[in-house]
């Protein structure tokens, strides 16, 4: 069971790795239509933790992670996210402990259920996110832990 | 709701009870949760792209002959693919030898082709002709997925090589005098999370000989027979056996006439 | 050009779901070579996918997807007979689109 505190801390934490990202709503950005590479080359969690800005990730009961509680191989990790929340603009898969820790990013059109799932790299175990960017400003999230038996980046 | 403890904690805590005398709970949800893993990975199988690179070859014209693999014999007359994986290795009279899939296909790309198969038994796993090996085997093997093994043994020299493979499957050896059956030779044995099937009888469905080719998540492979028994030689300490060759021929007679009633999933998926 | 993609499209109710395997290595950039050299990083980026030749989703990957990715999506109102494409580009430019019907 959370308490309020670890709730808070992992709100923080989704904080500061969106906004090290780039990607806080309300949040001053360049953003192009094409690669976000800045987002995708974000670093380790420390530094993360330090930059706080715009709208606190709340975790929600309405956004869901899916991944197995224990990886064979860290090679290949079966994830998906999902919500059942209307107007979510992006859904977002995160590897906490991963060298750069966005691992796909999808935008969510009328024409397609905010639900993908695909497989990831991992390279320890670590906290898995899903995390949903709302169209009203909001972003939700959902965690999960995933053990790693062998880590999957070392070939 | 239990707080779920730290990664490492959990490690540690398998850790232990892999070194002593597990509790069944333990065992339990380790289990449990590379079911629940190997389950999820289960629909979409990176394999299904060799399968299909594999038909490509079959049918393609190659080599310095110019023709395509469409009249090879692999047991079932020539071109008759569904079937003839559940019962190889077999003897072929056309070579007066017993084959299993990857020399019959050497034999195949040497007469119909014009391929030298000495060059290809010494090319490195995963390049050159390796590569179409890889993709033969992927959908030779899923033209039988489902069909339960059933080598033939009525011919004399068919029986003669299952007791030579009974013979190196116990041949102990190599710097830790490891045989084959010192992993395999007894069920209900695991090294860290995988199990480890006992080959000296049918393991069951989809296990063990019925399990290869498989694509391996660890390395993004797909590896045939051929490479399966290859790494089994290098964690023995052996010296690696010759591709396609008497040895690895004889250990796949002893483990698929073992395995007979089987249910084949190749290609499979592996860790 | 690039290996082909596997595509299977499932219609299930008023949805199809769409499930793909791209052969690509999807390489990090992080690991060395026997040789001790840094193997280049080489991934998909982008993904799309086309319901009858409308872009019905967007996908931005980074190098952590695993190689010979999977991808599985539901599309909203698709019905057997549609077409479904699916579309890659990697950091290299080099490209793949595979297209099938739903079933």
């Amino acid at each position: 069971m959370h308490t309020r505190r670890e709730m808070l801390t992992r709100s923080a934490q989704v904080a500061g790795m969106l906004a090290a990202l780039g990607m806080l709503p309300g949040v001053a950005q360049a953003q192009t239509a094409r690669y976000n590479t800045a987002a995708f080359d974000a670093k380790t969690m420390a530094d993360l933790m330090k930059a706080l800005g715009g709208a606190a990730p709340v975790e929600s009961k309405d956004v869901t992670i899916t991944g197995p509680d224990i990886a064979e191989n860290g090679a290949v990790v079966p994830v998906g996210a999902a919500t059942s929340l209307p107007g979510v603009k992006r859904l977002l898969l995160l590897v906490e402990k991963n060298p750069a820790m966005l691992s796909a990013m999808f935008d969510v059109s009328e024409a397609v259920e905010p639900n993908f799932s695909t497989r990831v790299k991992m390279g320890q175990s670590s906290n898995v996110f899903a995390v949903a960017m709302m169209a009203d400003g909001k972003v939700l999230y959902a965690a999960k832990e995933v053990k790693v038996t062998l880590g999957g980046c070392g070939g | 709701m239990r707080s779920t403890p730290t990664a490492q904690a959990v490690l540690t805590l398998l850790a232990a009870c892999m070194a002593a005398a597990p509790t069944v709970a333990q065992q339990k949800s380790a289990a449990d949760g590379i079911a629940e893993y190997r389950a999820m990975l289960a629909d979409g199988n990176p394999a299904e792209l060799f399968e299909a690179k594999g038909e490509d070859l079959w049918k393609k014209k190659r080599g310095p002959k110019n023709a395509s693999l469409e009249q090879c014999d692999l047991g079932k007359g020539p071109g008759v693919v569904k079937g003839a994986f559940v019962e190889l290795p077999r003897y072929f009279a056309d070579t007066s030898r017993v084959q299993d899939l990857e020399s019959r296909l050497l034999t195949c790309m040497e007469r119909l082709q014009g391929f030298d198969p000495v060059a290809i038994s010494k090319t490195a796993f995963g390049q050159g002709e390796q590569l179409t090996m890889e993709g033969l085997t992927a959908w030779i093997s899923a033209e039988s997925r489902g069909l339960k093994f059933n080598l033939p043994q009525a011919h004399a020299d068919e029986r003669k090589t299952f007791e030579l493979g009974k013979r190196a499957f116990f041949y102990r050896g190599g710097p830790y005098d490891f045989s084959c059956a010192s992993c395999h030779g007894q069920p209900d044995k695991r090294i860290r999370l995988q199990d480890l099937p006992d080959l000296t009888k049918n393991p069951g469905n989809g296990i063990g000989f019925a399990a290869w080719p498989a694509y391996r998540v660890s390395s993004g492979e797909m590896w045939s027979m051929q490479r399966r028994l290859n790494d089994c030689f290098r964690q023995q300490r052996f010296p690696y056996p010759g591709y396609a060759s008497d040895v690895t021929i004889a250990l796949g007679v002893y483990m698929g006439v073992n395995a007979k009633g089987a249910e084949s999933i190749a290609p499979a998926l592996k860790r | 050009m690039a290996d082909p993609m596997r595509i299977r499209a499932q219609a299930a109710g008023d949805k199809a779901t769409v499930r793909v395997l791209m052969a690509h290595e999807m390489e990090t950039g992080q690991r060395k070579d026997a040789a001790g050299k840094s193997i280049p990083a080489w991934y998909i980026q982008e993904v799309t996918a086309q319901l009858n030749g409308k872009t019905v989703l967007t996908a931005q990957w980074g190098p952590s997807v695993a190689k010979n990715p999977f991808l599985q999506f539901n599309v909203k109102g698709a019905k057997a007979g549609d077409k479904i494409g699916v579309a890659w580009v990697d950091n290299k430019g080099d490209k793949r689109t595979d297209e099938t019907t739903v079933s």
